[in-house]
């Protein structure tokens, strides 16, 4: 781990910053082309769905004329390929088209639950790597004493259970039972006559830790296993040979080592995690985007379902860029590659 | 980006972040806290608030272009109110007009208006806005609103306080109908009613947070009785369990729909809930495609009702709980007679008809919905079916994808199960190009003929008729009617046990807390 190039002259870091933005803006490229490539999948899968919006629209009372010339209004007897164009060219702006079932704009549907989903994912994430950081560590160094027996164990448990499992348990216990928290429902942050985070924070506090428990006993597996790699190690060993205490060492070696591999599964969790968040959002009723998603599949609101997909698979594929960008940071190695390439 | 190098000295800014984050927990704690303060001084005078719990959110809050049974649960009668409206008996009542007059000949229905009517808005509701809402909902986007306006000739304002409506024929549907959404007086300095519906009820839509709930916030320039509540919250819990958890957590106050009668039994400590077992307008109806050639025969129809043990059929599927009928009539109808026992559970008597009509082998699709009681009563009946030598296929369909299009516009199937939740909705049978295929002309005249009678004995006694008509035609097979579950904290009453329209009245609710 030494860091020859740190310890050159600025000329030298001007030299070397060229592969390192070479790297920045491939992965920027592989971007953009995914999220093009999902854009039309997204597109074609929506479009290939059974059923008829116009007709479901219309209700039970609409002749076939009536239905045609509603399809016509849509423009959903327009070429796929114009419509997909179309569409991107929207969503490129920002605009996600007219509801066919609410008339509304879908942008604005999509808002203010890309909040609340943005909230449960954004402060379970960082919570969950805390909470495995913390857990994972004790359990990697007490691997041989009761006490990181028994935190190992929790990790397991909490990591056989679904989080909407976590969920309804969280509910029974701390809502139904004690009363301390809502069980259901969310009050926005900035309501219209000001702050209220109490309301807030009180409907946030029990979805968050639903998440937090099986994903941050996910993190904490991986924490622990990386951890024990580095107490093998021969730096490991001379940090506690020059008299570095334990946890010291532990904290200065393996942090950096685990970091590279809890943000690879943190990456990959992503995924996993908005299809939990989806149930949890469920479970406490909360005006999400998993249940803005359930809700227009079921109506048919094919507009919506496109939007809210979309959405979706962009943040994942943002996160991962994000990921791509912190393991550049994270590892040097990967950034020297651009030398070589 | 800063590295963090193995050098071996200690950096004592090392040990800041944990400081930094000590004060960022308590500094977060503080400011909760703190919010915490200033909501109770807010509350210093209390505001009564009900919070009322429904399973689906409507898409829009315009009636006129929806037929969603969840906008009028909303609006109606606490945001909108109606010229007349029916009371627990059935009679109708005056609400924004004083009182009617009808023609000898039933044509020409006169209305006087209550002049201290006034829309929240706090402009009069006069005749002029009367006739403006009539207009709309005969030119409604709706169907179904228009359908119900077909009768009407014209609209006029006699003066500010008088309405005179004349019809093309007689019509005792058409009054009913004014007592429903479609007789909503809508005041004419609305312009957005997808979101923000203006009517002259005891409540007016403060906000609608999607997702969420509506709120309601009480009209306090209310013309009639004030509500008893500065707010009500239309709560939207699509969960069935986050439903039961929310009332048990004290989230909300009243379960206004309960779709999961198991769930019961969490509720049984009187002195902390009360359990409302009524009656509601929804005919859960065993469809059967007329246009089939095997159920055409009156024989088949009438073996398949004789091999289906709707008492266990009801016990198995919604927990016993709802009323068997017989016919397409909700027991809170004028005209109800109980006509469950037309054909009772006979396995034998079913085979013997089938050997009657000289049917052996039938082999018949039932093309369900994917709703709980659809599915569940689709295994029920097949099974039951198959002990009388019919052998069914089930077949589960998305309700807005496949089974509105393949079952209820094409007619593709040969028996369905869905819940009919419109009122007095008999009168479909009349349609022979509803999903049913059901035509028989006899029943369409006796429906026709009830319709232009001159008074309501002789409405009553001729759609008893006509019930009774499509009982012993087997027209379908009425499996149960929709029990009302409400389940509310113990203290809020006036909550009436049957469901007679689609409205969640929350104007005569009052809560002891």
């Amino acid at each position: 781990m030494t860091e020859a190039a740190e310890e050159k002259g600025a000329d030298v870091a001007v030299a070397r910053r060229r592969p390192w933005v070479r790297s920045v803006l491939r992965r920027l490229v592989v971007f953009a082309v995914t999220v093009l490539v999902a854009s039309f999948l997204v597109f074609l899968l929506v479009a290939l769905l059974p059923g008829d919006v116009a007709r479901a629209t219309l209700g039970l009372g609409a002749s076939d004329d009536q239905v045609e010339a509603l399809r016509s209004q849509w423009g959903l007897d327009r070429p796929l390929l114009l419509r997909y164009a179309e569409w991107l060219g929207g969503f490129l702006t920002g605009d996600l088209g007219q509801s066919y079932v609410t008339g509304e704009s879908v942008s604005s549907q999509v808002a203010p639950r890309l909040a609340v989903t943005a909230w449960l994912v954004g402060l379970s994430t960082p919570l969950a790597l805390i909470v495995a950081l913390v857990t994972g560590v004790i359990a990697a160094v007490g691997r041989r004493r009761w006490w990181g027996a028994v935190i190992s164990g929790v990790s397991h448990l909490g990591l056989a259970i679904p989080a909407f499992f976590a969920a309804t348990l969280l509910v029974l216990v701390f809502a139904v039972a004690l009363g301390w928290l809502p069980a259901t429902g969310y009050e926005p942050l900035f309501a219209g006559r000001g702050v209220d985070l109490a309301g807030w924070a009180s409907h946030l506090v029990l979805p968050v830790a639903a998440i937090v428990i099986v994903q941050g006993s996910l993190l904490a597996r991986y924490v622990r296993s990386s951890f024990i790699d580095v107490l093998t190690e021969d730096y490991y060993r001379t940090a506690r040979a020059v008299g570095w205490t334990r946890w010291r060492a532990v904290f200065r070696h393996g942090l950096r080592n685990a970091a590279t591999s809890l943000a690879t599964v943190v990456g990959l969790q992503l995924a996993s995690l908005l299809v939990g968040v989806i149930l949890v959002e469920q479970v406490f009723a909360l005006p999400g985007l998993g249940s803005l998603l359930i809700r227009a599949v079921s109506g048919k609101d094919l507009l919506v379902v496109q939007g809210v997909v979309m959405v979706l698979v962009v943040a994942v594929l943002l996160i991962n860029l994000i990921v791509d960008l912190a393991y550049l940071a994270i590892d040097p190695r990967l950034r020297r590659q651009g030398e070589t390439a | 980006m800063t590295e963090v190098r193995p050098d071996i000295i200690d950096n004592p800014r090392r040990h800041s972040w944990a400081q930094r984050v000590v004060a960022l927990v308590s500094g977060a704690l503080l400011a909760v806290t703190l919010a915490g303060c200033s909501t109770d001084s807010a509350t210093e005078t209390p505001l009564k608030t009900l919070s009322v719990g429904a399973t689906l959110e409507p898409d829009t809050l315009d009636l006129t272009t929806s037929d969603s049974a969840a906008i009028p649960q909303v609006l109606l009668y606490n945001v909108y109110e109606t010229l007349v409206r029916l009371d627990g008996e059935g009679t109708i009542k005056p609400l924004l007009a004083t009182g009617y007059d009808v023609s000898s000949d039933g044509l020409t229905y006169t209305f006087r208006l209550d002049r201290q009517a006034e829309f929240a808005s706090g402009a009069p509701v006069d005749a002029d806005a009367v006739v403006e809402s009539i207009e709309r909902m005969r030119q409604a986007p709706s169907a179904t609103l228009r359908a119900q306006h077909e009768v009407v000739a014209s609209v006029e304002a006699v003066d500010a306080a008088t309405v005179e409506v004349e019809l093309s024929r007689p019509s005792n549907m058409w009054l009913y109908n004014m007592t429903q959404k479609a007789g909503i007086v809508i005041d004419p300095a609305a312009t957005d009613l997808a979101t923000a519906p203006m009517g002259s009820g005891p409540f007016m839509v403060e906000d609608w947070l999607k997702g969420d709930r509506v709120v309601l916030e009480k009209n306090i320039h209310y013309w009639g009785t004030p509500g008893r509540f500065d707010e009500v919250d239309f709560r939207y819990i699509a969960d069935p369990n986050a439903m039961v958890s929310a009332l048990l957590s004290g989230d909300i106050d009243i379960i206004s729909d309960l779709t999961s009668p198991d769930s019961l039994s969490q509720f049984s400590d009187a002195s902390r809930f009360t359990i409302i077992d009524g009656t509601s307008n929804a005919e859960v109806v065993l469809g059967f495609n007329h246009s089939r050639p095997a159920l055409q025969d009156l024989r088949v129809r009438q073996a398949i009702c004789y091999a289906i043990d709707r008492a266990g059929l009801l016990d198995a599927v919604w927990g016993g709980k709802g009323v068997l009928i017989g016919s397409m009539v909700a027991p809170t109808d004028p005209w109800y007679e109980d006509l469950s026992q037309t054909y009772p559970y006979d396995p034998q008597r079913a085979r013997d008809l089938l050997a009657e009509a000289g049917v052996s082998g039938l082999n018949l699709s039932l093309r369900v919905p994917t709703l709980p009681y659809a599915t569940a009563g689709a295994q029920f009946i097949a099974s039951q079916l198959s002990l009388v030598g019919i052998n069914v296929t089930v077949e589960e369909l998305d309700f807005s994808s496949r089974w509105l299009t393949e079952v209820f516009t094409n007619a593709e199937y040969d028996m369905t199960i869905v819940s009919h939740v419109e009122p007095r909705d008999i009168t479909m049978f009349a349609d022979p190009t509803y999903y049913w295929r059901y035509d028989n002309p006899t029943f369409a005249q006796l429906v026709a003929s009830a319709d232009e009678a001159p008074d309501q004995q002789r409405y009553v006694t001729l759609m008893e008729e006509a019930a009774t008509m499509l009982a012993d035609d087997a027209a379908a097979d009425w499996l149960f009617n929709f029990p009302n579950l409400v389940v509310t904290k113990a203290g809020i009453t006036g909550i009436p046990d049957n469901a007679t329209t689609l409205s969640f009245d929350v104007t005569t609710i009052a809560s002891r807390q």
